[in-house]
């Protein structure tokens, strides 16, 4: 069986230190609602999230649970209705800054060629962007799109849109990334490769990581922990540890842990009826 | 078995170009051809429908008055249109990102815009005279309305989710503009300058034929009395060239300043090679 502990909990191995884990993020009994007209609909409904300082958490839910809704009020772009939020060590009321963000979509400027995409970010910030320019040459090189740097992005497939919307986030170093499926837009083979990438970097900076997506593998082979979310109303179902020895790498798909993990966040969604064995369309 | 020719793209542009270029050339030379030998063949009266030659004749014996009246009318149409540039895009921000602006002047704007425009030209001959500010304005007016409505739109078409990546930035408003609205804004803008560039010609004119000294409009009205239709056509002509002028220096100005839009490049940008 795999453990599912409650908060607080244990750090998952290899963690350094003892010592009682700074929090970096912190939701508490958050809720959502949004009103279209009379309708109204309850897109969180008291959520609990707490995020360790240089921890990777990983958020997997069914379409429409609130993934994305949740990532936008850690960043402080959307109000909670109910319920506070604490990101980088400052209550959230207006948008955070200390982050870096990767949204659903790509949201590139289409007047900025690649590189210019990525060094809005230090001109927006008013930083002279001549200063990153090779860093972000270098970052963008490294996710393959060194020989695209002049082209624009309605010049560029899905997949490397969205792989420059991550550098862009990557770009002034920030001590927090929030992630809305990133890896969302890339074929197969990419998405393997950045998965494998994104652990390195987070290996080796130690960034607090808040990572949404669908994919049950994804979350398990990136995450120190999987939060699992309900259908609409988005509720925490469970929070699953996950302690895989890192770097996970390629390989980590036939550890015996993953495959445990994988099974029992799977059964979790069976249980839910998130996931069905029987066809829905047989009866059509 | 199709030979695959390789070039340069900027050779293949090139010759894109030219050849674009050729075909419209060739296309004017036929509407003239056509014209003239329709003429001739179906012997229509001169007055009616002369034949380009004779327009042309008739032209180049009156190049200077007509260079006079061109003068007076590009200055009406250049003033009224820099004027209408200037109130308006500095207004469609306003209107864009202040609500209380967006309230108070954004209903009545939308309601003058359905005033026909053209039938307030013989008002300005009451309040201003027969010189040059009714024309002004005239040109101003008709030019005004497109710019801040497509403006307006420019400014408030970007994608919400741009703007919350701009937010997690701590950008503040100008930068904010600067750097991204008004560059998100630009295309928009410079589709309701096109607009704005076109109808300030039809202004200048009609303003000319409501009351006028001097101008092209008044020269046409002065020929068209005289039944010299081939003069008529000459001024017609001309007024098309100034427009065409016009509109192709906003044309110029937006390959400058926004060279990455799909309208400036075409299609995708990229020439495919067969
Ligand atoms: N701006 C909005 N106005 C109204 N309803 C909204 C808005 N944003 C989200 N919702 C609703 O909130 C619910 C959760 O949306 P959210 O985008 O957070 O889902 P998600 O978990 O990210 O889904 P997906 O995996 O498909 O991206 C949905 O039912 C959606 O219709
Ligand atoms: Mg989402």
């Amino acid at each position: 069986m795999v453990s599912i502990v409650p908060l607080p909990r244990r750090r998952p191995a290899g963690d350094r230190s003892a010592a009682p884990v700074k929090i970096s993020i912190s939701a508490k009994s958050v809720s959502k609602t949004f009103r279209l007209g009379a309708s109204e609909i309850c897109a969180l409904d008291n959520v609990d999230v707490e995020v360790g300082d240089g921890e990777f958490v990983a958020i997997v839910g069914p379409s429409g649970c609130g993934k994305s809704t949740l990532l936008r009020i850690v960043a402080g772009i959307s109000r909670p209705t109910t319920g506070d939020v604490v990101t980088n060590g400052k209550t959230v009321d207006k948008p955070v800054t200390d982050i870096g963000i990767v949204f659903q979509n790509p949201v590139l400027l289409a007047w900025r060629n690649v590189l210019d995409n990525v060094l809005i970010q230090m001109e927006l910030r008013g930083e002279a962007p001549g200063k990153y320019r090779e860093r972000a040459v270098a970052l963008l090189t490294a996710v393959g799109l060194g020989d695209f740097l002049d082209r624009y992005p309605r010049e560029l497939s899905g997949g490397m849109r969205q792989r420059a919307a991550i550098i862009r986030a990557l770009i002034h170093e920030p001590p927090v990334l929030l992630m809305d499926e990133p890896f969302g837009a890339l074929d197969a083979l990419t998405r393997e490769q950045m998965r494998v990438d994104l652990e390195l970097l987070w290996m080796r900076t130690r960034k607090t990581v808040l990572f949404v997506t669908h994919g049950i593998d994804e979350a398990v082979l990136l995450a120190d922990r999987v939060v699992v979310m309900s259908p609409r109303p988005g509720k925490i179902e469970q929070i699953v540890d996950v302690d895989i020895p890192r770097p996970r790498g390629l390989d980590a798909r036939h550890h015996s842990r993953f495959i445990e993990i994988t099974q029992h966040i799977t059964d979790v969604f069976l249980s839910r009826g998130v996931l069905k064995s029987e066809s829905r369309l047989s009866d059509i | 078995m199709t030979d695959t020719i390789v070039v340069s793209p900027r050779a293949a542009r090139t010759y894109q170009r030219l050849l674009r270029f050729g075909r419209q050339l060739a296309g004017f030379i036929a509407l003239f051809v056509i014209w003239e030998v329709g003429v001739r063949v179906f012997h229509v009266k001169e007055y009616v429908l002369p034949p380009p030659s004779q327009v042309f004749e008739a032209a180049w014996e009156h190049w200077s008055s007509m260079a006079q009246g061109a003068w007076t009318t590009t200055l009406e149409i250049v003033a009224g249109y820099v004027l209408a540039i200037v109130i308006s895009v500095p207004l469609a921000v306003s209107i864009a990102f202040s609500r209380l602006v967006e309230q108070t002047v954004y209903p009545v704007m939308v309601f003058l815009q359905i005033v026909p425009k053209i039938a307030v030209a013989p008002l300005f001959i009451i309040w201003f005279g027969f010189g040059f500010t009714p024309k002004l304005l005239l040109v101003f007016l008709l030019s005004f309305f497109p710019i801040v409505i497509s403006s307006i739109a420019g400014f408030r078409s970007i994608d919400p989710e741009i703007m919350d990546f701009v937010h997690t930035t701590g950008a503040g408003g100008w930068k904010a503009f600067l750097k991204v609205r008004l560059p998100h804004a630009l295309p928009d803008i410079f589709t309701g300058l096109k607009v704005g560039a076109a109808l300030s010609a039809t202004a200048a004119v009609v303003a000319e034929f409501v009351a006028s000294d001097r101008g092209l409009g008044y020269q046409l009205l002065q020929y068209n009395g005289d039944l010299n239709t081939q003069m008529v056509f000459a001024i017609i002509i001309l007024l098309s060239a100034i427009g065409v002028i016009v509109y192709f220096v906003v044309e110029l100005l937006q390959r400058i300043v926004i060279p990455w839009h799909v309208s400036t490049t075409q299609g995708t940008g990229g020439i495919e090679l067969t």
